[in-house]
């Protein structure tokens, strides 16, 4: 870990709420990634062994569909995290991610942060504090779109 | 009734023959309509404010004004609106040819009051045909640009193929507007956002403390919108919302517009959302 990676995190609000050595152990396990446009980050079904924080530019979620290809169910930008597989068993991407323009961001080591939440609860539970939010509000997005609010009535299937 | 009344009662009981002297065709099913008065137009409209529009023979709906005339073109007292095919009368306007004559009843409600927003950032958010009523906005603070900070403009669509105006989105942006777009259902091709328009808002770059939003879209998305912006430190106060029931007469007079203490058509549309979220989260209003 470098001061960089340490300055770079804290220039994003994301984990504004951990407290500086908490920080500090979470960069302890984070380095720079870039990606160009178009380059895969991880693909669906494969080992959740890493998570990044945004810096800069697009990345697409993505679902393999047969017959369709990669659909994108979803983009994020600069300042949100990117995955939550890691969190949790089995530890598989649900979903494939790409950048659609030069990305730069911090990738995490997943088991690292993982053994750190379990050795110090009070710095799992402050994680756990961090990404509850996200999750929640990814599912609120998906069940607006469920309602498909935009839609006429005619396209929905109602008289 | 006095004398100079009259003007006014006429053009908010009897509908105004307007010729239709442009259509533009936006997507597959929504127009935007340049409407002119030969004989005498109605009293100016306002952002944000209404007219009841007729389709002679068949009924009338409320359409808000899309635009803003140049006032310096002998054109200014020219309507401007954009509808969506969904019923039987918008259905019948939306294939009304330039030439034909439609009815125009207006100006009716409050308006978005661009200028409490001098001296601030602004932000706009839209969802849908949602962007046809603060279009007029946009056309405002751009015509006295110096006068505003920040301009950020945030538009969600189902698909790529139902945004609005997309030629006047790249002016725009081109013209220094901060614009976010995102749409539900990516079309192939697509290389913009995905999502929704709520989440375009922690990205946005304007200071809370001293801006004025302007959110028109459906309710549930406004609702979320006004979190994910009063989650950034906006005051409800300072957020400004397009709410729509059934406008019938437009002055405030038969009722059917009601939320709980507001008639729409008369104290709304455009309501300020420490005052809408009350009546918003009530199931029977």
């Amino acid at each position: 870990m470098t001061d960089d990676v340490v300055d770079r995190v804290a220039a994003l609000p994301f984990f504004a709420a951990l407290n500086p050595q908490q920080l500090r152990q979470l960069c302890e396990a984070g380095m720079p990634a870039s990606y160009q446009p178009g380059e895969r980050i991880f693909a669906e079904g494969g080992t959740a062994d890493r998570f990044w924080l945004i810096e800069t530019g697009d990345v697409a979620l993505d679902i393999r569909v047969p017959g369709r290809g990669d659909q994108v169910i979803e983009t994020l930008a600069g300042g949100a995290v990117l995955g939550w597989s890691w969190l949790h068993p089995p530890y598989r991407w649900q979903f494939g991610a790409s950048a659609r323009e030069r990305v730069e961001a911090i990738a995490f080591d997943a088991a690292t942060v993982r053994d750190r939440c379990d050795a110090d609860p009070v710095f799992g539970y402050a994680m756990l504090r961090l990404f509850t939010p996200v999750i929640t509000e990814r599912l609120q997005a998906t069940r607006l779109r469920l309602l498909d609010l935009y839609a006429t009535a005619a396209q929905v299937g109602r008289p | 009734m006095s004398t100079s009344a009259a003007p006014a009662m006429v053009g908010s009981a009897v509908p105004q023959p307007y010729r239709v002297v442009s259509r533009r065709v936006d997507t597959a099913d929504t127009v935007t309509f340049e409407l002119a008065h030969d004989a005498g137009p109605l009293p100016a409209f306002a952002p944000g404010q209404f007219a009841m529009l007729t389709a002679y023979g068949i009924g009338e709906v409320p359409i808000s004004l899309s635009g803003l005339p140049d006032p310096d073109d002998d054109r200014a007292r020219r309507l401007t609106h954009t509808l969506r095919a969904v019923g039987a009368v918008t259905r019948a306007l939306h294939a009304t040819a330039p030439g034909a004559t439609i009815g125009v009843r207006g100006p009716f409600g409050t308006s978005w009051d661009v200028e409490s927003a001098a001296g601030r950032d602004v932000v706009i958010v839209a969802g849908g045909i949602g962007l046809a009523p603060v279009r007029p906005v946009l056309h405002a603070v751009l015509a006295d640009r110096a006068r505003y900070g920040n301009v950020v403009l945030l538009v969600g669509a189902r698909t790529p193929a139902d945004l609005l105006y997309p030629d006047e989105l790249l002016r725009w942006r081109e013209s220094g507007v901060q614009l976010g777009v995102t749409v539900d259902r990516p079309a192939d091709g697509w290389i913009g956002q995905v999502g929704v328009v709520p989440a375009l808002i922690p990205h946005a770059r304007f200071d809370p403390a001293n801006s004025v939003a302007f959110v028109c879209g459906p309710e549930v998305m406004m609702r979320f919108t006004a979190q994910a912006l009063i989650g950034r430190g906006l005051p409800a106060s300072r957020l400004r919302v397009s709410l729509e029931r059934n406008m019938r007469c437009g002055v405030g007079w038969c009722g059917h517009c009601q939320l709980g203490p507001l008639l729409l058509c008369r104290d709304g549309p455009v309501v300020d959302y420490a005052r809408a979220e009350p009546l918003m989260n009530i199931r029977e209003l």
